[in-house]
């Protein structure tokens, strides 16, 4: 399993041509607590960069940007009941949804973990 | 001894160790919600005893308590008073909310508002009976016009938001009128959030433009966004970074070119009054906040009020119900198919007209000339507050603005301070905040507009207490200071998260809350 990165803070793990997407460590930390996730519906069609969910804090509403292309076919409903999850254990138990890939060669352009590491670090 | 303290512990406000048995501290009282007051049967009036009638209500009948407190008189006084007395307001001092125009309410537009015939009119009146208020109406709408170069205006509208509504839905009726179908609205994204959220409740896809480096629309972006599926573009200038849209014309042409619309969100029309006229940037639809720009009552004071200037092309859709003038007297247009294609009817009435009131008299006090320097001491200020702060915080873009100062957290980098930290102490030196976080494409923004209200000493102690407070963040280890505060405010740091997760929305008496927590 592979993880990658984008420019938005989303995270992706990669299974196959399966992808579990969260936000990062330092999108949670950027907008300080979570207090409501709005998830996509199941079988939504999204599109890399386009909107996949909501996350609001106490600061800020924010969209999640899909990081790819493909079709959402499982989310994370828990983070409805305790969206403290993502504050809690963003690359972990706090993921949004799992998307099934229809064009892995999209996944190319995104940063592996170093990658993103030092974008981080040139944003602070 | 041990009465005593049964007595003292029924003070419920009073936590342990508490500086107070009662949980007042000197005059700053503790107040119980009114519910939590009284006894059952205690009345500040005293009411005829009820007659035995039969319920003809059946099995609809109220069985359950209504729940109203028990009050004397003097006890629902007391009430309100206090809370009145918690309440900050633009009366009891500088109220810096960025975007939100908190300027001085003059007194000369209360006394107006209470004359008898404005203050007790009714809405359904025969018209040949409310001539004068209705000679008002069109006075101020005739000074919208001028001031904004526009040749019509809605009046109805409520306040900013149900303006943009308006103006929106004035652009979709023109659009359907000439038989074409456009889904997009382009919103940069630094707008208000209401502009894509008036876009999306008129049913348009919101498409965000960025900003370029110097905070202003990214001009290349939204000519790349452009076709013929674009309905409008939606622009607040001076927009939320409390910089001019230098490039508004060009953005005008484009938009039109495309036959879209322009949306000018005219929130910050405070800054140029008198000195730009929207019309001739080719807005198309702009709403005018009554409550910001002409001095009438904000907030929980309000209502507010938000009447739509348009332009020849939307003109003819403008909103029942409207005044005109007839052989020399006015009349209301009420009904579809008296002149136009007016979109339909956005409230029950000819709007507040309390409102109107109040700004036409800002209006005619000031004259002309002063309105223009209105714009001028507001953008003065605020430029003031940038210069004088621009080493100790940290501008969040280089340059003049125009009525607020814009600053982000740069200068706050590695204290362990951060903006909300920064704006609870500003309360406990007497200073209502700025708004923060806002808007979103600045990092930790800290949003100042002070508006032409403000003398130079209260600017320059206002300035006083933030390079004060930016110096001591800056000493270093100065964290767990910051986020003590507020230290003196009737309740210390509240917990937001918990407020937003699991909102108590209801009062609900102490046995049944137990019995819903359970």
């Amino acid at each position: 399993m592979t993880r990658k990165y984008t420019e938005d803070h989303e995270w992706l793990e990669i299974a196959g041509d399966i992808a579990t997407v969260g936000i990062t460590d330092y999108a949670q930390q950027q907008l300080g607590d979570v207090v409501f996730v709005e998830l996509p519906s199941i079988g939504k069609k999204v599109t890399k960069g386009g909107d996949a969910a909501v996350v609001e804090s106490v600061k800020a509403a924010s969209e999640v940007y899909s990081p790819a292309t493909g079709e959402v076919v499982e989310v994370n409903s828990d983070l409805e009941a305790a969206p403290n999850t993502v504050n809690d254990d963003p690359h972990g138990k706090g993921w949004f949804f799992k998307m099934k890939l229809s064009n892995s060669g999209e996944l190319d352009s995104l940063m592996d973990e170093a990658g993103y590491k030092a974008f981080v670090e040139g944003l602070a | 001894m041990s009465d005593w303290s049964k007595a003292v512990s029924a003070f419920k406000s009073a936590g342990e160790g508490a500086p107070t048995m009662t949980g007042n501290l000197g005059l700053q009282l503790e107040e119980p919600l009114i519910f939590e007051q009284g006894e059952d049967g205690r009345c500040g009036v005293d009411l005829p005893p009820v007659p035995k009638v039969e319920s003809k209500l059946g099995g609809l009948a109220r069985k359950g308590r209504i729940g109203l407190p028990g009050l004397s008189e003097p006890q629902v006084v007391r009430h309100y008073t206090r809370l009145s007395q918690k309440n900050y307001a633009i009366d009891a001092g500088l109220y810096p909310l960025g975007s939100c125009t908190m300027k001085h309410n003059p007194r000369l537009n209360e006394k107006m508002a209470r004359l008898p015939g404005f203050s007790d009119v009714h809405p359904l009146q025969p018209v040949s009976t409310v001539q004068g208020a209705l000679e008002l109406i069109d006075t101020l709408a005739h000074w919208l016009k001028t001031l904004t170069g526009m040749p019509a205006v809605a009046m109805s509208p409520a306040a900013g938001a149900h303006g943009e509504l308006c103006g929106m839905m004035a652009i979709r009726a023109a659009i359907e009128a000439k038989g074409e179908r456009r889904t997009r609205v382009l919103v940069p994204e630094s707008a208000h959030g209401t502009n894509p959220a008036t876009a999306a409740a008129c049913g348009y896809i919101v498409d965000p433009i960025p900003a370029n480096a110097r905070g202003r629309v990214d001009i290349e972006a939204f000519k790349a966004k452009l076709g013929d599926d674009v309905a409008a573009v939606m622009i607040t200038n001076p927009n939320t970074c409390g910089l001019f849209e230098s490039e508004i014309i060009e953005i005008a042409e484009l938009i039109h070119s495309v036959g879209g619309y322009f949306y000018c969100d005219g929130a910050n029309f405070n800054a140029i009054v008198g000195r730009v006229r929207p019309g001739d940037l080719g807005v198309d639809a702009m709403h005018i906040n009554l409550h910001k720009t002409f001095s009438t009552p904000h907030g929980g004071g309000g209502p507010g009020a938000g009447p739509v200037v348009l332009s020849e092309a939307l003109a003819k859709f403008v909103p029942m119900p409207y005044v005109v003038q007839e052989a020399g007297s006015y009349k209301l247009v009420e009904h579809e198919g008296e002149g136009g294609q007016n979109f339909g009817r956005l409230k029950a009435f000819q709007g507040q007209m309390g409102m109107f009131v109040r700004a036409l008299t800002y209006m005619m006090s000031h004259g002309a000339d002063g309105l223009r320097q209105v714009a001028s001491d507001a953008v003065l200020n605020a430029n003031y507050i940038l210069a004088r702060l621009k080493d100790e915080m940290s501008p969040a873009f280089d340059g003049p603005c125009m009525h607020e100062a814009l600053f982000d957290d740069t200068f706050l980098k590695g204290t362990g301070v951060t903006t909300l930290d920064f704006a609870k102490a500003m309360i406990d030196e007497g200073y209502h905040p700025m708004t923060m976080y806002f808007p979103l494409v600045v990092h930790g923004a800290l949003l100042i507009e002070p508006t032409e209200t403000e003398s130079k000493d209260a600017i320059d102690q206002f300035i006083a207490v933030l390079g004060g407070l930016a110096q001591r963040a800056k000493q270093g280890d100065q964290a767990d200071w910051f986020r003590a505060a507020p230290r003196y405010t009737p309740r210390r740091r509240l917990d937001e998260t918990s407020a937003a997760r699991k909102p108590i929305l209801r009062w609900m008496p102490e046995t049944e809350s137990k019995e819903a927590a359970d």
